[in-house]
């Protein structure tokens, strides 16, 4: 629908379908002037993407997990050299031990590579997260990462309104790159900088980012008026006033964690949900803003860092650093451990009662039977 | 060409004539009363899985001319996936699955690490043509061209079947898959396109490079034991028909083996030092068609309109691969 | 809230049953949402998938634990998984056999009311019809006239969104004459007790 010029993709579950399709549409001159590039790995795929991009096409790519640490380096150079890529990720666990189901350990791997990360609650949203992306991208010249969760929205079939083609044609304009390769003007791109400017590249990339955060919000805006529709943005609060108890999520749990908020609320605790469409750049002011009013947050993700903890906990801690709101941190559903509506109720329960501890990460599903039966306790 | 067999008379202790065993070393790997049974049974494989067969073939008679003394590394990909399903393990060798594009620089390091304790352990490394021709090809060239002493397996099933047949660099043209779909004007994977590994591992001159197939398993056994008769960088291409992929009944897996050899499309030969030592003859030739017709993979080819010219295409290729192999020349066998 | 748990082995179309399903609901207005439990799933293997409907937006997406109604697809899968887990004393149970079925032995199985239990020859019929063993659109048909969940005339709709031509002809006899074996097998018993569908609501929020 967005019209990408250059698909470059290798197979890897749960992207695999959504590269076939496109296969498909490529082949059957569905997806006119449109080349497919059956690659050899995702090194290959997302070089490609970066070859195609600096040559002014629109490129897409799609991955995961194995995959998407594959391609690490040309991920990092992609973002460097700010080009303006689109890429789904099927966000799937990483191994060893290998494992094909969702959580968000791939994606996070990932968040200091320079990419804007937008992450769908839904398949309605994936579908929209893509259409803002590529303008998003284009807008800022920065690659955009759209993470859905593998499987539980990758192979859900639920309703998605599809826009119209001439509606996405308007909203998606042909893309005008920001830096070309052209011979009629050569450039040369990736330029090897010492010690004397590679701090200001830095600098800018950063500004760059920061920018972004406002172009993610001004996109999303359009994209409600286009389409009357609310997707996609910064942030999105649910029941968020006067809430004592909030649950911060990113991804498909943003739909059991609205549930939750509403059984809650009905027994008169004061809960409400934040779910964090942009990750990246991190949003500090929405974040801010919307936790504010709050006395616990209770952060909850499909990730952590091995050694340390919460990853997102820890920006939103600082986000909330000089405000008088505990912070707790929770990981669950890694691996493709359903994220049940029950553990989700009992853990914001448990933080509305202050009854969890802060400063260290609580598993939200841990199988003690499982480590038990392992010898440990 | 007429082959001749000497013929022997079993007696039984009087003249009445009767059968026996082969002694045992002349007996194959697997009729061998304690072959290693490296891939036990209940693994998850499909039916008629050409790749369950092969490995195993392939790894017994790797340990038995190991004496047992083999450890193995194992790309990601059917094999990996259907032999070790949480929590059980189909292995009776010590074995390593890694990451899908790394198998090769993993074995290079096994046997590296090997060499520096002093142990004579063989090491033999192992994936599909999507880890070996694909994502692993720079760590298998480097292993080769280091020289290091891995026996490296390719088992061919012409695609990425573990994620739902796509495109490999080892499909052939024609073939459907699922990013070679017959929709378009162009049916399935396009001519012109993909690799012979195993003339690319000869152009590194490496100690040994063979072809097989699960129709012959003698002949698969053969060429390992032969393989890890060498030291330093082997390479053995099995092709191994996959009922899934190639939408094909899974009674056919090894006739269908049988006659992609038969058919010219997959020479058997082996190579040392980069020169080709051996082929093996085509006994019975036939028609490409033969082979064909019973995939579904190139369903797209026959019936109504149907592709005759495509057929054509795969035809020529078979006959350039007889010419070039000299599969019809009397003498071809391995000296 | 109707929840319907689809068991089978790969190769026999259970996905496809539980998006079909979902595209039937959509058919009729109502809310619906498919997945499977996907596994690295060789032919052969054991596959679940479900499928929600409601008549109001669906939020969630966590596995069905308590369905009121789960579909075997294969008998053999009885003593193999927990096909019956979280089994409700009103759900329904429907299973392809073509044989006399005993749920003695197997695990929930006498939590199952007799009376919800149906089973159909569903893989033989459809070698009848389709002339090859996929059991799924005939399943449909039967879950149709079984819960009411959705009518017949909607899995015909999902039917030929799914298939083309001939063979999406094939399967709709297929569903056709399995839904009305079903709706004539259990006339009287199943059907009556039905959370029959008044005025597109399903059931109630379970
Ligand atoms: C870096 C990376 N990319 C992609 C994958 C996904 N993947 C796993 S196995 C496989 C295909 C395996 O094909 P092949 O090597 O031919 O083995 P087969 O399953 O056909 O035996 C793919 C694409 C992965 N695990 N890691
Ligand atoms: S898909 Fe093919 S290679 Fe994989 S287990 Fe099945 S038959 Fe074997
Ligand atoms: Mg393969």
């Amino acid at each position: 629908m967005c019209r990408p010029q250059v698909v470059a993709a290798y197979p890897i579950s749960p992207q695999t379908h959504i590269v076939e399709a496109l296969s498909d549409l490529v082949r059957t001159g569905e997806l006119a002037q449109c080349e497919y590039l059956t690659v050899e790995s995702e090194f290959a795929a997302m070089s490609a993407c970066i070859g195609a991009s600096a040559v002014g096409a629109r490129a897409y790519t799609a991955s995961a997990s194995q995959g998407l640490l594959f391609m690490a380096e040309a991920v990092f150079n992609a973002s460097g050299l700010g080009l303006p890529i689109v890429m789904t990720v099927a966000n799937r666990a990483i191994g060893a031990p290998i494992n094909i189901w969702n959580d968000h350990s791939d994606a996070m791997a990932l968040r200091d590579a320079g990419w804007i990360q937008l992450y769908a609650a839904d398949v309605q949203e994936a579908t929209d997260l893509h259409l803002q992306a590529f303008v998003v991208a284009e807008r800022t010249s920065l690659p955009v990462m759209v993470c859905m969760d593998g499987f539980v929205l990758t192979h859900a079939v639920e309703e998605v309104d599809l826009p119209e083609q001439e509606q996405v044609d308007a909203f998606v304009p042909p893309f005008v790159p920001q830096q070309l390769l052209d011979p009629d003007d050569p450039v040369t791109i990736g330029a090897m900088v010492g010690p004397e400017a590679f701090t200001e590249v830095r600098y800018l990339m950063q500004q760059r980012m920061d920018t972004a955060i406002g172009t993610v919000a001004e996109v999303a805006h359009d994209f409600r008026e286009a389409f009357g529709r609310s997707s996609g943005g910064l942030v999105r609060g649910y029941r968020l006033e006067d809430a004592d108890t909030v649950l911060v999520t990113l991804g498909s749990v943003a739909g059991a964690a609205t549930e939750v908020v509403d059984e809650l609320r009905e027994q008169g605790i004061a809960a409400g949900t934040l779910t964090l469409t942009c990750f990246r750049p991190w949003p500090d002011e929405a974040v801010r803003e919307a936790l504010a009013g709050a006395r616990r947050v209770v952060v909850l993700e499909r990730a952590f860092s091995v050694g340390r903890g919460s990853i997102v906990g820890q920006d939103v801690r600082d986000s909330l650093h000089d405000l008088p709101v505990t912070v707790v941190e929770a990981v669950g559903g890694l691996g493709g451990r359903p994220v049940r509506r029950s553990d989700v109720r009992r853990l914001v329960e448990g933080v509305a009662a202050d009854l969890l501890p802060t400063g260290r990460l609580h598993f939200l599903d841990l199988d003690h039977a499982l480590l038990a039966s392992a010898g440990v306790r | 060409m007429t082959s001749t067999r000497e013929t022997r008379l079993y007696q039984v202790g009087t003249f009445a004539a009767g059968n026996r065993l082969l002694d045992l070393e002349d007996r194959s790997v697997q009729a061998h009363p304690d072959r290693t049974n490296a891939i036990t049974s209940g693994h998850r494989a499909c039916r008629g899985c050409g790749e369950a067969l092969g490995a195993r073939f392939v790894l017994d008679a790797a340990v038995r001319a190991a004496g047992g003394d083999l450890v193995t590394a194992n790309a990601t990909g059917c094999l990996e996936v259907f032999s070790t399903p949480y929590p059980e393990s189909s292995w009776q060798v010590p074995w390593l699955h890694s990451l899908f594009g790394n198998a090769p620089a993993v074995a290079s390091g096994m046997a590296a690490g090997l060499r520096a304790q002093g142990r004579a352990t063989r090491v033999v490394g192992q994936a599909g043509d999507g880890g070996t021709v694909d994502i692993g090809f720079g760590c298998l060239s480097g292993m080769f061209e280091r020289n290091d002493d891995v026996l490296f397996v390719c088992y061919d099933n012409q695609g990425y079947m573990n994620t739902g047949v796509q495109r490999s660099g080892a499909t052939p043209p024609a073939a459907r898959t699922a990013t070679t779909s017959t929709a378009g004007d162009v049916p399935g994977n396009p001519f012109g396109q993909g690799k012979s590994a195993p003339l690319i591992a000869m152009a590194h001159e490496i100690p040994y490079v063979a072809t097989a197939t699960v129709a012959d398993l003698r002949d698969l056994e053969d060429k390992v034991t032969r393989a890890m008769e060498h030291h330093g960088a082997r390479y053995l291409h099995v092709l191994v028909p996959c009922p899934l992929g190639w939408a094909a009944d899974p009674s056919d897996t090894v006739r269908l083996a049988r006659l992609a050899t038969e058919s010219g499309l997959f020479p058997l030969f082996e190579a040392e030092h980069g020169e080709v030592t051996g082929v093996t003859p085509i006994r019975h030739r036939v028609p490409v068609d033969d082979y064909l017709r019973l995939q579904g993979r190139y369903a797209h080819l026959f019936g109504e309109p149907g592709r005759p010219d495509l057929v054509a295409r795969l035809q020529a290729g078979a006959d350039r691969n007889i010419a070039r192999f000299g599969l019809l020349e009397e003498g071809g066998d391995r000296p | 809230m109707f929840n319907v748990r689809f068991h089978g082995r790969g190769g026999q179309g259970v996905v496809t049953a539980a998006e079909m399903l979902s595209v039937a609901a959509f058919d009729c207005g109502l809310h619906a949402q498919a997945f499977p439990t996907f596994g690295s799933e060789r032919t052969g293997a054991p596959v679940t998938s479900y499928c929600r409907v409601d008549d109001r937006p669906i939020r969630f997406h966590e596995p069905i634990e308590e369905p009121q109604a789960i579909v075997v697809q294969d008998p053999t899968l009885l003593h193999a998984v927990p096909v019956l887990a979280g089994v409700q004393p009103s759900s329904y149970v429907l299973l392809n056999t073509s044989r006399e079925l005993s749920l003695a032995g197997v695990p929930d199985g006498d939590r199952v009311a007799p009376d919800r239990l149906v089973t159909l020859a569903a893989t033989d019929l459809a070698r009848e019809v389709l002339g090859r063993p996929v059991p799924n659109t005939a399943l449909l048909g039967a879950l149709a006239a079984l819960t009411g969940v959705v009518p017949l005339e909607a899995v015909l709709v999902a039917i030929r969104q799914r298939f083309a031509g001939p063979v999406a002809e094939a399967n709709v006899e297929l569903a056709v004459r399995a839904h009305a074996s079903v709706a004539h097998d259990s006339m009287g018993t199943v059907r009556a007790m039905g959370p029959a569908r008044a005025g597109g609501t399903v059931g109630g929020r379970a």
